[in-house]
């Protein structure tokens, strides 16, 4: 990308902007604030306050006590700690229950479990991407060790009653845990009086930078260790901290609460602009998702009849920063399991095109890509062979 | 983001000959919605010769950069000349195409095939290649003949490159270790290494080659599925053995007993092998 040209990023489900304050706040810990906060010095004590200071922010947050947060390197290792740990402690349950639209996060270490000879049960969506409850409660037993089901979907931002899970998971005597990477701070997250045994967070998606996450559980319930090594986070996780990263996440989760209500309604009035005026100007597109019931910076819409890299290039010659469940942008030859999931038609999955947004977009980007968007799709559909505009 | 060469951008950004051929000669249709790309090629011919080529396309960037460009290579050639056309001829127009991308100019070629064929009016409409042979890749309907023709043409030797080239393993990937057979098959037979008749070996010579290659060729396949395969005799032509691990409890053993195990030991002791599970 070179540089003289403006970007409009519009891809902040997938990563964030790093807040200049944040910068700010992390910059001492990479230069003068250098030592071991487990050192018994007077300078790694001054490191270890800072830690703690995040870890109080972090916790407020999600309306958690600072002890409930265990930092680690990111969503990813929150999620295998949190799987790993439920199943070492429940040895004789054999069983995870899941979602079909986790992240890979999820997906794939079920796939791994089930190498390991778990039984993992994926429950379905219905054609919004809502989760079939009737169904989920039927595949949680008493032989279920662990329940995972995320609190909002990185592709179509759905919102899942995760509280409700974390009832049922409860009533059969399953732990419940959420990824909520794509949750926190972008909704209200208050843990103090919930069911939720343990939540899995990442600071890259709310402008900290990349290599931090956090794993909160709840008081009570038991945890194992995934790496095995030194005391740190209470030997929880072991690994010298993380301690610049640590404090830009613990700055990013103060701002976010100061944020949370632009959140909801500045940038979700940003998000309903691009979409209604995409729907309205070009024919044969659909939102996929729960549009009830769904984060306020995501869309996710499908232009029928083409694919979703040929679009994604083409909007990147005009800076424009978005993302695709096309099969063809990552490699795979398969289109978005969360949209196949959903039964949306080859047809409009190829084509499907998310646009999520953060507190740095602004309107004029909104109406520059409502602008280019309708020659962009023309363009494509008048090669297409399947398009009869 | 791909890298794409300047000439896949031209292409794709500045399309050459979009649209249908009026009253076209040929059309070849290949690819579907479902696969994720889907070209249509139609062509005017006149003595033989293609006087003129449109295509229309589904797809990524370099499924369109290779139908233009396809295109522009097949213009003036004549149905014999155009015969010959492989998807490195494609490639080569276009530069270089990303190794997971190539099944794109593959894709090209085919639709070219099928226009031919058409023209000739050969049964064979769309996906000519699809009827012939063993399904092998289920996901992606992709047969071995197919297979075995891209590898050739491509000089592939992993089964991780077949998927790039015509997609077959890129879906569940249940069938890469078949699809690994068939390419060392394919490679086998291009060195002519001559299968030994077994004519001139004593039954101690057999056991021990038979011992040989199911610790070489075998066993490493099926410990990737934790399972494992002991020898218990061998009386003629027929050897007898037992599957090990999971393996043994797996109810798909009498595919790996087929495919693997028997495949294996005709390809390299003997082609009167007959494999009996012994349970």
């Amino acid at each position: 990308m070179s540089n003289d040209k403006k970007i409009i990023y519009v891809d902040n489900n997938a990563t964030t902007a790093v807040d200049p304050l944040v910068f700010e706040a992390m910059k001492p810990f990479l230069t003068e604030m250098y030592a071991n906060p487990s050192s018994i010095h007077t300078f790694g004590g001054q490191v270890a306050k800072y830690i703690e200071v995040a870890r109080e922010s972090v916790a407020s947050l999600i309306g958690a006590n600072p002890k409930e947060i265990i930092f680690t390197s990111c969503g990813t290792e929150s999620d295998s700690s949190a799987i790993y740990s439920a199943l070492h402690l429940c040895p004789k349950k054999k069983k995870v229950v899941v979602s079909k639209v986790e992240h890979p996060a999820i997906i794939a270490l079920g796939q791994e479990l089930v190498r390991r000879g778990y039984k993992v049960e994926e429950a379905p969506v219905d054609s919004h991407g809502r989760i079939d409850m009737e169904r989920l409660e039927e595949l949680i037993d008493d032989d279920t060790a662990v329940v995972s089901i995320m609190w909002a979907n990185n592709e179509t931002g759905n919102i899942y009653p995760v509280e409700k899970i974390a009832k049922i998971a409860k009533k059969h005597g399953a732990l419940f845990h959420t990824d909520a990477v794509q949750a926190v701070g972008k909704i209200d997250i208050n843990l103090a009086e919930s069911d939720i045994d343990m939540l899995s967070l990442s600071g890259h998606k709310l402008h900290a930078p990349k290599g931090v996450g956090a794993l909160y559980v709840k008081r009570g319930v038991r945890f194992r260790p995934f790496l095995a090594g030194g005391h740190q986070e209470r030997s929880r996780r072991a690994g010298t901290e993380n301690v610049p990263s640590i404090v830009a996440l613990g700055k990013a989760c103060e701002l976010a609460r100061t944020y949370m209500k632009y959140e909801n309604t500045h940038i979700k009035a940003l998000r309903d602009k691009l979409e209604k005026n995409l729907l309205a100007n070009i024919k044969s597109t659909k939102v996929n998702g729960d549009i009830e019931n769904r984060l306020p910076n995501t869309t996710n819409i499908s232009f029928e009849f083409i694919e979703g890299e040929s679009i994604l290039i083409l909007l990147d010659r005009l800076g424009i920063c978005a993302s695709s469940g096309s099969a063809c942008t990552t490699g795979s030859l398969e289109p978005s399991h969360v949209l196949r999931a959903m039964g949306v038609p080859y047809t409009a999955a190829h084509g499907a095109i998310r646009f999520s947004f953060s507190r740095y977009n602004t309107e004029a980007e909104v109406d520059y890509i409502i602008e280019q968007m309708p020659a962009i799709i023309e363009r494509l559909r008048a090669i297409s062979p399947f398009w009869e505009g | 983001m791909w890298d794409y060469t300047n000439k896949v951008m031209d292409h794709f950004l500045d399309p050459k000959n979009v649209g249908e051929v009026e009253n076209a000669d040929a059309v070849g249709d290949v690819g579907n919605m479902t696969c994720g790309d889907a070209l249509r090629l139609s062509l005017k011919i006149e003595d033989n010769v293609i006087v003129d080529a449109k295509f229309k396309t589904f797809g990524c960037a370099s499924a369109i950069a290779s139908s233009s460009a396809l295109t522009e290579i097949v213009k003036g050639m004549t149905i014999e000349e155009a015969e010959k056309i492989t998807n490195q001829d494609i490639v080569k127009i276009l530069g270089d195409l990303p190794e997971e991308k190539m099944h794109c100019s593959v894709m090209g070629m085919e639709a070219l095939q099928a226009a031919i064929a058409d023209y000739r009016g050969e049964e064979a409409s769309d996906d000519d290649d699809d009827h012939e042979g063993r399904i092998v890749c289920t996901c992606f309907g992709v047969t071995d003949v197919k297979i075995r023709k891209v590898a050739k043409e491509n000089k592939l030797h992993d089964a991780e490159e077949v998927t790039n080239y015509c997609k077959a393993g890129g879906g569940c990937g249940g069938c890469l270790d078949d699809i690994q057979s068939i390419l060392d098959g394919v490679w086998r037979e291009e060195s002519k290494t001559p299968v030994s008749t077994g004519k001139e070996m004593s039954i101690v010579q057999k056991v021990m080659k038979i011992q040989e290659v199911l610790d070489k060729e075998i066993t490493p396949l099926l410990e990737q599925d934790g399972g494992g395969i002991e020898l218990i005799d061998v009386v003629g032509d027929v050897v007898k053995v037992k599957l090990r691990g999971r393996c043994a409890v797996c109810p798909t053993s009498h595919i790996t007993m087929q495919h693997t195990v028997q495949d294996k030991l005709r390809e390299f002791v003997l082609p009167s092998i007959e494999v009996e599970e012994v349970k």
